[in-house]
């Protein structure tokens, strides 16, 4: 298949491409969640983002919030940004962040003026940044404004013999157009993490990576009362036929096909070194992981499933693949793109590697994916440790 | 002719059940992904759906090698067409 050299996207002020064109509505704060909430609720064509956190947090925990805060409004699939806090100046660190990728943002602090008069100035302002919004076109982007995110989910076996082959297919093809792309979920390396460790492009890049994990390896044995030999793989797991952590790391590490990734970022980090692949340090846990990438600025993410995870997002149109003939009938209206003739040899890995483009350059043209249309929103907060 | 069994890489020494289950003595076809051959094997015991089957005679302290790499090691012995599991095969993490 000859790939497509462009899609249809939204230019952004800032060179940047959109896959989607939302008017966020972003609480600071759990304490603004109501505000941020009433505001989308008066002004249609606004989308409010309640999480739970962001008081009282300190030090690289604080930081990682501002990180997600920040670059969630950053996202190039956000047109425009109101952003809702308790106090002025936390509220304002964030707005001004934004402020420099050119797109409308306007902080409100609730303090000192009560939800009812905040809601009402905050109304206002994303009345005009949604009409104005409303008015944005696509237009012809290139390939490689496309910025692709993948973490797998419900994984069973057929994850690994297909369904994350699928999405290493489509990284082979892609990448070479000069597309960024990330991966994550930092546990279930564990059992590849040599072999990935060796997939680093440049021995800064390697070092990285095993810091990193040795990091989050040094963590689980902190806080384990065993060995994880117990949980992972999970008794379903098991039962599905994974029968070590190594069988199950390297079945998850067939989504970056042959790649080799260019640098490793902390959690939510945005690129600099330019298109490639990327890891980032997170969690395996769906909607924090996908949370964080969509904050590192990644416009479209792949979510192949096995068992059939159900995971959306906001702002990040998450295009689902399985290739479990059953999840892809029983759950049929949460898989955007089928691959499970792969297991019938009816189609083989470049045909599914063409699927998934195809269905990936439809959701970037303005398709919604399935979990958009259910109404998938999960936006998640990682939290590094306690508050004080 | 349908597949019953997947081999991800041609390195590697067991291969996948992609059918509900193989019977024992049933002569499977086994796709090999990587470069697209067939091979066929007989199986020995009965492997349900995403189970795994030797694809050589495996004695105690080999490597079992699947997508081309080391998934653990063998702590009883395993003859060829025989199934793959918990039973006969360790991590060498722990």
């Amino acid at each position: 298949m000859e790939i497509p050299k462009s899609f249809l996207g939204y230019k952004r002020e800032n060179g940047r491409a959109g896959t989607r064109n939302h008017v966020i509505i972003l609480p600071v704060d759990d304490i603004s969640n109501a505000c941020a909430e009433a505001v989308a609720n008066n002004i249609k064509g606004t989308i409010a983002l309640p999480h739970s956190y962001g008081r009282l947090q300190f030090g690289a925990d604080l930081e990682l919030h501002f990180r997600t805060m920040i670059g969630t409004a950053k996202n190039p699939n956000v047109a425009a940004a109101i952003i809702i806090g308790i106090e002025p100046k936390w509220t304002k660190r964030i707005v001004d962040e934004v402020a420099k990728t050119g797109k409308p943002v306007e902080g409100f602090s609730i303090e000192g003026a009560g939800d009812i008069e905040t809601i009402m100035k905050a109304s206002k302002k994303a009345q005009e940044f949604s009409m104005w919004a409303s008015e944005k076109q696509r237009e012809e982007c290139l390939i490689s404004d496309l910025w692709i995110s993948v973490k797998c989910g419900e994984s069973d076996t057929t994850s690994g013999l297909a369904s994350n082959p699928t999405v290493g297919n489509l990284m082979d093809k892609l990448e070479p157009l000069g597309v960024h792309l990330c991966f994550g979920e930092t546990s279930e390396l564990t059992g590849a993490e040599t072999v990935c460790e060796k997939r680093g492009k440049t021995p800064e890049a390697q070092e990285k990576f095993k810091k990193t994990w040795n990091e989050y390896n040094d963590f689980i044995l902190k806080e384990a009362t065993d060995d994880l030999s117990e949980s992972q793989p999970t008794a379903g797991n098991i039962a599905g036929g994974l029968t070590t952590i190594e069988e199950k790391a390297f079945g998850n590490f067939q989504k970056i096909g042959s790649r080799q990734f260019v640098d490793v970022l902390t959690p939510a980090e945005e690129p600099q070194k330019g298109p490639g692949l990327y890891f980032m340090d997170t969690s395996s846990a769906a909607a924090e992981c996908v949370t964080l990438q969509a904050a590192g600025g990644f416009n479209i993410h792949l979510f192949p499933t096995g068992q059939g995870n159900i995971i959306g997002n906001p702002i990040e149109p998450v295009v689902k693949l399985t290739a479990n003939p059953l999840t892809a009938v029983k759950m049929s209206e949460h898989i955007d793109c089928d691959v499970s003739k792969i297991l019938s040899r009816e189609m083989n890995l470049d045909q599914a590697g063409d699927e998934l483009i195809k269905a990936t350059l439809r959701a970037a043209n303005g398709r919604l994916t399935c979990a958009e249309a259910l109404g998938h929103r999960e936006f998640v907060m990682t939290k590094l440790y306690r508050s004080a | 002719m349908a597949t019953d069994i997947i081999i991800h890489d041609e390195k590697d020494n067991v291969g996948v059940v992609v059918i509900e289950k193989i019977a024992p003595k049933q002569d499977c076809s086994c796709w090999v992904m990587e470069n697209d051959k067939t091979v066929s094997i007989q199986s020995a015991d009965e492997i349900p759906l995403g189970h795994k089957i030797a694809m050589t005679d495996l004695n105690e302290g080999d490597t079992i090698i699947k997508y081309g790499h080391d998934i653990g090691k063998v702590v009883k012995s395993i003859k060829k067409g025989e199934h793959v599991h918990v039973h006969n095969v360790k991590t060498k993490k722990w």
